[in-house]
């Protein structure tokens, strides 16, 4: 058989191309990838374990409840017990770094896939191929692009974690109801500000989903990025596959499982209205205040209103 | 170019989706039907050209399919014209650029959703000030308008909840606000009132009729209820498959549909509340004047086969009425004057009184119910038989129905042969 496409040998040219011609943009990437890691991890990893637990576990009380908060606190101490903290915190850099970045490209896309059916059709393939591409396939490109360390490993994850964020928030945007679209429209408002005011805020669900899916996928990213150099818990997890060591493995494992956990709940509270829920609390808190004074007003009108109640 | 009694003027309006919008505007043009457009193009309005007075609610009603909402859609913009014009004040809003819409929607038009639209992450009042804030006026200001406009639909109280606290009438009632806030000329309601329960749809438009009275807004309300319609409406427009098939007063409609599928239409709606009394009145048969006197009067009844009959000062103000029983004894007693023997109650309703508020004066009076205008003048009579044929669907019949007067009693036409040979007024031939 002669029939062969040389498909892999394009691919590989066209890389070497980039390669040649575009060296310095991979490197200017590589700087900011590599400096926004070591911003990250300075923040997280200076200070002591307890700290960073204390601080962690009272944001996660404030987000979900005691519950939540007991836990977070638990399953950090857990992957102290299991000096594991210092990789955990480089997987947490990685991600957050990874994640955010992700962000910063999927939901401008998603806002633009939404707004216009071309790009749209543009945008879906090129996001199923993204996901759908095995993950250790993008490590390649990215060792000879960026050579051993953090920067490929942000840049696969990056890669890799991009499509939830595109798609839920395109899907979050062209599900807003379309007469209060249209209302925005009535009165006269602008584009950009019916997107401010009313698309990305009846969108925000559906785009904090995918934001959570983001940071799920990169987690997921991360540790595969062990490979390359990357550090953090995959280096642990990678080196004990190749020692064959299962205690290691299983700790360094636990501890993504953990770190996992603990980011899922966090931007899940933030997905599901709760940050709505916040603000309303927080409003209802402030008029509570002047209820006292007005309190008459209310009653007043309420017998006229309460018909419209019970009918409906 | 405009007169200012004319607050919006659509000429005609064509709205095609899909491809060769352009080209199946010329073929509708040219009288192809629209369902031979062929595949992939739907022609949701045809042909549609109306002009709204200041201070008028126009109602355009058909059922769902045929356009209505595309339409006006197309009156603020909100769906691009394929062909045709719309202006408001004066001014063309088709083919202009997007600021200067954004502009005119902001001053001019404003619109009341089906399903409310409003923002549910806003507080009502929040919402009612929503037009004024794209227009760009100061916070504190534009609480203070919304605050107002909020205790004008009467949810006070209720400023500082969300739409979703509330139920649809008072959604709606939030929706109106917003739409009366930014306090334009013209408001378009697309349906405004059709996802609420039927109860709260009559408060509603009571409501929007009272509100309509003070402000004076130019209102535009589409609906696919023809009693809603009826109700609102000072005009209406009937659309069918895109095109508007009649344009007119709801009584116009009712009386003289402009073809079958309006006149199947309109068949359900209750006449009895549409219909005023000036739209069923006939010409009454004889009036008499106080200045022919008590013979006059004998001699008009009879010429007419009257029992009773109204009397009117020249200028035909309504004074009261005499029976031909009464006239007789007058004449008996030799008296010419008509003053002693006229009835006050005469019982007469205002030329816009429903029909179903007919029924029981038209009982009660002893002659066909007179109908009187704004200034006490008889411009009609009411006989009860023209009530039912309008009841029964052809104000027509009663033309071929036979009146009926009373026969009078043996005595009374004994007397009136007395009397007539007394006076030498009737010819005994005639008598008989």
């Amino acid at each position: 058989m002669d029939f062969r496409i040389p498909f892999g040998s394009w691919v590989e040219a066209g890389l070497d191309w980039i390669e040649d011609n575009l060296d310095w943009l991979f490197d200017l990437l590589a700087a900011v990838y590599v400096a926004l890691y070591d911003a990250v991890v300075w923040v997280v990893a200076t200070p002591p374990a307890v700290v960073v637990i204390a601080v962690l576990a009272v944001l996660a009380l404030a987000a979900r409840g005691w519950r939540f908060g007991l836990g977070t606190a638990l399953g950090l101490l857990f992957i102290v017990g299991v000096d594991q903290w210092d990789n955990a915190m480089e997987t947490l850099a990685l991600v957050v770094v990874a994640a955010f970045l992700a962000i910063v490209v999927a939901v401008p896309l998603g806002i633009w896939a939404a707004r216009s059916d071309r790009v749209s059709a543009v945008i879906k393939p090129v996001m199923d191929f993204l996901q759908t591409m095995p993950a250790f396939v993008y490590l390649i490109p990215a060792i000879g692009l960026f050579g051993i360390g953090v920067a490929p490993g942000i840049f696969a994850t990056v890669l890799f974690a991009l499509a939830p964020g595109v798609r839920l928030t395109e899907l979050g945007i062209r599900g807003v109801d379309r007469e209060v679209v249209e209302a925005g429209q009535a009165f006269g408002s602008t584009p950009g500000r019916i997107l401010r005011q009313i698309q990305l805020p009846l969108a925000m669900p559906s785009i904090m989903a995918g934001i959570n899916q983001v940071i799920m996928l990169s987690l997921s990213m991360v540790v595969i990025a062990g490979m390359v150099g990357a550090g953090g818990l995959g280096g642990d997890v990678t080196k004990s596959l190749s020692a064959l060591d299962t205690a290691l493995g299983f700790e360094a494992g636990l501890s993504v499982v953990i770190l996992a956990i603990i980011l899922d709940r966090f931007t899940g509270a933030f997905g599901m209205k709760r940050g709505l829920h916040l603000i309303r609390r927080l409003r209802a808190r402030g008029r509570a205040d002047d209820a006292a004074t007005t309190a008459s007003s209310p009653g007043a009108t309420a017998p006229s209103t309460a018909r419209d109640t019970v009918a409906a | 170019m405009n007169d200012d009694t004319i607050a919006l003027r659509a000429d005609g309006l064509y709205k095609v989706f899909g491809r060769h919008a352009d080209e199946a505007v010329i073929r509708l043009h040219q009288g192809t039907p629209r369902d031979q457009l062929g595949h992939g193009t739907t022609a949701a309005v045809i042909d549609a050209s109306f002009e709204v007075r200041r201070g008028e609610i126009f109602v355009v009603m058909g059922l769902s399919g045929s356009g209505k909402s595309t339409l006006i859609r197309m009156l603020n913009g909100l769906h691009e014209a394929t062909a045709g014009t719309v202006e408001i004040g004066g001014e063309r809003i088709t083919d202009i650029a997007p600021k200067r819409l954004r502009e005119i929607r902001r001053q001019r038009v404003s619109m009341v959703f089906q399903h409310f639209a409003l923002l549910p992450h806003r507080t009502v009042l929040d919402n009612v000030a929503y037009g004024l804030e794209i227009q760009g006026v100061a916070k504190a200001e534009r609480e203070a308008k919304a605050r107002e406009v909020t205790q004008i639909v009467g949810l006070a109280g209720w400023e500082d909840k969300l739409p979703g606290q509330l139920s649809g009438g008072m959604q709606q009632r939030v929706g109106l606000a917003r739409a009366l806030t930014a306090d334009t000329d013209v408001l378009l309601m697309d349906e405004a009132f059709s996802a609420l329960d039927p109860l709260i749809r009559r408060e509603m438009q009571e409501q929007l009729l009272d509100l309509q009275a003070t402000l004076g807004k130019t209102i535009i309300f589409i609906t696919h209820d023809l009693n809603e319609a009826m109700f609102l409406g000072d005009r209406i427009a009937v659309m069918r498959d895109g095109r508007i098939v009649q344009v007119g007063t709801p009584e116009e409609i009712l009386t003289d549909p402009a073809n079958e599928y309006v006149e199947q239409f309109v068949q359900d709606v209750d006449r009895t509340r549409v219909l005023t009394a000036e739209s069923v009145m006939r010409k009454p048969r004889a009036v008499v004047h106080p200045t022919a006197g008590a013979r006059g009067a004998l001699q008009v009844m009879r010429d007419e086969q009257l029992s009773a009959v109204y009397v009117t000062q020249r200028d035909r103000t309504l004074i009261g009425w005499v029976s031909d029983r009464d006239a007789l004894d007058a004449v008996r007693r030799g008296e010419r004057s008509l003053e002693r023997i006229v009835r006050p109650d005469h019982g007469a309703v205002a030329h816009d009184t429903p029909l179903a508020e007919l029924f029981i004066p038209a009982l009660e009076a002893q002659l066909p119910l007179g109908v009187t205008d704004a200034r006490g003048r008889l411009v009609g009579v009411v006989p009860r038989v023209t009530l039912l044929a309008t009841l029964g669907g052809e104000p027509e019949a009663d033309a071929q129905a036979s009146p009926r007067p009373d026969p009078l009693p043996a005595a009374v036409v004994d007397r009136a042969l007395e009397a007539a040979v007394d006076s030498g007024a009737l010819e005994t031939k005639e008598a008989i």
